[in-house]
């Protein structure tokens, strides 16, 4: 595994990993993390709260380290320094709380599986080594593709599926397994506009039902609509806090620097949505 | 040979039926196989003209024959059932190694193994021990084969070379290595390295019932592994991000099924051989591909295929000492995955092309009729036209050099097109021109109107199309079907069209020029049918083919 050995130095934790106040626990609280490839490091001294019970847009440029960071807290490789805590503890304690949605183009569509197998895939550790899937899983799995509104392509092999579809295949796998805190890498990359205000849909129920959930974003025109929070990434974290406060086009400026050349444009087309709302 | 003959017809009987009897036909199709892979065994059993004019040695390759085919002989049955269990394990294993787009580890591993045998033979004469002890030899293999894969991992990881690079690096190094070894050993005074050579080729003809006995012990013990490991392999060959998030042991799971395909190897070595060990682990997994979607079924498959390759082989290396089992197993996994890659009821290349045949055909009926049918509008006076029904169309024929003209499609095509609508009686031929039957009518007014509020329904929801736009074509008819024919009925009916069969919305129908623009609306993607439109779709959305 690739679990770096877990310090126990909560001392160093900030204070919100324990208690923000408010008396609920802190989703995701990340300290200081650091990871490297190859020496160059790809995230520096990351550091933030995500606050629970909202939505919260995780923006950057390309290769800021968005994945990287989502990878590095569930462990999945090796961080150079920091803490992670969910919920107050270890990754790997509270896993069964943290709903994950990786990136559509990583894994091959190809492979002979149909929509219900893969949504079944987020039940394998609630399952249990050697054991098989059974009808009662399968039930929920439908259930979950009932949710994201493709009930009907369950048994479907995923490679006829549309991009839109296997995206709603993936969120439903998350779903499924019933988490607190939902880890998304794009899930709005690539997809049509009815995925696309379905999952939005999703994304507002979970918050109903009190979830949290941290979505890499890169649409900068829908981040005001979509998300309470956003954290502005760029190898370190430029700002952080509610969107209204924090993403303002200084801070996009600071975040994509000189690589935001369509800033105005940007801008513009905010300033059109709006007028057209 | 006529049942192989029944097989196949009852085969491609039920592959034309697509789904129909793909059960049957799959099964029949081993079957077919089977005997084909019998006759060509007896055809090369038989003696050749010079062994039959002595009747001494015709007798004795025919009770060979007899002895090793019926398995009278115990060593031969138990070695048999030995290989028989390997190939079903290697189909297993190498499916799980396929999906993981791992597969030539196993070919990298088996060369590897070479310098390993070579040395422990060295070693087992050098001490006076006993250099043909099986499961000293195999010691040597899997630690120099295991040596291959760290070098492989360390030249990956520590240089900027890519795997592929390594790997070929790795399996040429290492077997040369081997073959100068063994050349050392030819040297040797004890000159009894000649059974080392069944390691490089296989060689069913020399093992024994305790070399047999430890080959299924060794592959039942892999099946058990594969079938117990079947759902967190699956996950790993899947998602290896999401495996990980989950909290299983990406890195244990990998090391686990390269445990798998290093037992797998090592006892294969001895009955197929280093060269081709790889085609036992990979052949039967990829043929298998061809038949199903499903992840069980693909690896039922595989084993089966793993099983009969193997037998089949190993029979035919054990009559003929002279034969190398390996080259035999993978001729016959060769027959069987171009049969698989051909007649494949999923993704098989025939099966593919029947389906884009049917597609395209379904496609040049739906532009026929609606190309007569738009003919019908234009003679009528335009869509509104109140005449527009059976008895004008009674009356009106249309020429082939007509139809012709309003698409830009041969005149071959449109003749074959022709064709086969009158023979399923929607067109009639009348002195060179065609008219509509009546089923023909109202299946072209069915196209048209559905043709008609697709286009609408892009032009009016052309954001939401592209979500709900199934990319299975055959499906179309399911995107248009109910309510959002129901939604776009009451749209038009806002608009005062009528509703049997509204007009076109991309210019008055029955002038000339909508006759000369309707390739170019095609072309900006509105005048899309229901196939051009999914067609469209999926290339738009850039997914998997």
């Amino acid at each position: 595994m690739l679990n770096p050995p877990e310090r126990n130095d909560d001392a160093n934790l900030p204070t919100a990993a324990r208690d923000d106040g408010t008396g609920a626990e802190v989703p995701l609280s990340v300290y200081d993390l650091t990871v490297a490839y190859h020496r160059k490091p790809v995230i520096w001294d990351v550091g933030f709260d995500l606050p629970a019970g909202q939505l919260i847009g995780i923006v950057g440029p390309n290769g800021a380290g968005k994945s990287t960071l989502l990878k590095a807290v569930m462990d999945l490789i090796p961080r150079a320094s920091g803490r992670v805590r969910v919920f107050g503890d270890t990754y790997r304690e509270n896993r069964h709380r943290v709903g994950y949605v990786p990136q559509r183009e990583s894994v091959d569509w190809q492979f002979p599986v149909s929509a219900l197998d893969v949504v079944a895939m987020g039940l394998y550790d609630q399952i249990g080594w050697c054991r098989p899937v059974r009808k009662k899983h399968r039930e929920q799995a439908r259930d979950a593709l009932g949710r994201v509104g493709i009930g009907d392509l369950a048994d479907r092999q995923i490679s006829q599926l549309s991009g839109g579809q296997q995206q709603r295949t993936f969120l439903a796998r998350a779903l499924v397994q019933d988490a607190d805190l939902y880890l998304m890498d794009e899930p709005f990359a690539a997809v049509d506009a009815a995925t696309e205000r379905a999952i939005v849909e999703i994304l507002r129920d979970l918050k109903e039902r009190g979830k949290t959930a941290a979505v890499i974003h890169h649409d900068l025109q829908t981040v005001p609509e979509y998300f309470d929070h956003v954290v502005l990434l760029n190898m370190r974290v430029v700002a952080q806090g509610p969107v209204s406060q924090t993403f303002t086009q200084d801070n996009l400026q600071k975040t994509y620097g000189g690589r935001l050349t369509l800033l105005d444009e940007v801008t513009e087309a905010m300033r059109r949505r709006e007028s057209s709302l | 040979m006529w049942h192989a003959k029944t097989s196949r017809r009852n085969a491609l009987a039920g592959i034309a039926s697509c789904d129909r009897g793909v059960q049957l036909s799959r099964g029949l199709w081993l079957l077919a196989l089977l005997t084909v892979s019998a006759t060509v065994c007896h055809a090369r059993g038989r003696p050749s003209p010079e062994a039959s004019s002595q009747s001494a040695a015709f007798q004795w390759t025919d009770s060979q024959w007899g002895r090793v085919l019926l398995m009278k002989d115990y060593n031969t049955r138990i070695v048999i059932f030995g290989v028989a269990v390997l190939g079903g394990a290697s189909g297993l294993v190498g499916s799980f190694t396929l999906l993981r787009k791992r597969a030539l580890m196993g070919d990298a591993l088996s060369h590897a193994s070479l310098p390993g045998i070579a040395i422990a033979f060295i070693a087992a004469n050098w001490f006076g021990g006993d250099e043909k002890s099986l499961p000293w030899l195999l010691v040597g293999a899997t630690a120099s084969g295991l040596l291959g894969v760290a070098v492989i991992l360390v030249i990956r990881n520590q240089t900027r070379l890519k795997e592929d690079a390594a790997l070929g690096i790795v399996l040429s190094v290492f077997f040369g290595a081997g073959v100068a070894l063994l050349g050392v050993i030819q040297q040797m005074d004890t000159g009894h390295a000649a059974g080392l050579e069944g390691f490089i080729y296989g060689k069913t003809a020399s093992m024994r019932a305790a070399d047999a006995r430890l080959i299924a012990i060794t592959s039942l013990i892999v099946i058990a592994g594969c079938l117990f490991l079947f759902k967190e392999l699956k996950l790993l060959c899947f998602d290896e991000g999401f495996a990980g998030a989950q909290g299983f042991p990406v890195i244990a799971l990998d090391a686990g099924l390269m445990t798998m395909v290093v037992l797998v190897t090592i006892v294969g070595l001895q009955a197929v051989g280093l060269v081709l060990m790889i085609a036992l682990l990979v052949i039967p997994a990829a043929a298998a591909r061809f038949w199903t979607e499903t992840m069980w079924r693909m690896m039922l498959w595989a084993a089966v295929l793993g099983t009969g390759g193997s037998i089949v082989g190993g029979l035919v290396s054990a009559l003929f000492p002279g034969l190398p089992s390996g080259a035999m197993i993978v001729l016959v996994c060769s027959v069987f995955f171009f049969v698989s890659m051909m007649l494949g009821t999923r993704r098989g290349v025939i099966i593919r092309l029947i389906r884009r045949m049917r597609l395209n055909r379904r496609i040049d009926r739906q532009h026929l009729l609606r190309a007569m049918y738009e003919q019908l509008e234009k003679s009528s006076g335009g869509p509104d036209h109140p005449g527009l029904a059976e008895r004008t169309n009674r009356r009106i024929s249309v020429s082939l050099d007509k139809l012709l003209s309003m698409r830009s499609w041969s005149r071959r095509r449109l003749s074959r097109a022709i064709e086969r609508a009158v023979e399923d009686e929607l067109l009639r031929i009348q002195d060179g021109a065609c008219k509509l039957t009546q089923a023909g009518f109202t299946e072209a007014a069915r196209l048209t109107r559905q043709h008609r509020l697709w286009e609408m329904y892009l032009i009016a929801y052309a954001d939401v199309a592209t979500a709900n736009v199934d990319r299975d074509a055959d499906k179309i008819e399911h995107v248009l079907a109910p309510e959002v024919i129901d939604q776009l009925e009451d749209l038009l009916d806002e608009q005062g069209m009528t509703i049997p069969v509204p007009q076109s919305p991309h210019g008055p129908l029955g002038t000339g020029e909508t006759l000369g623009t309707g390739e170019t609306l095609d072309g900006q993607g509105v005048d899309a049918d229901g196939y051009a439109g999914s067609e469209r779709q999926r290339d738009a959305s850039g997914g998997p083919q």
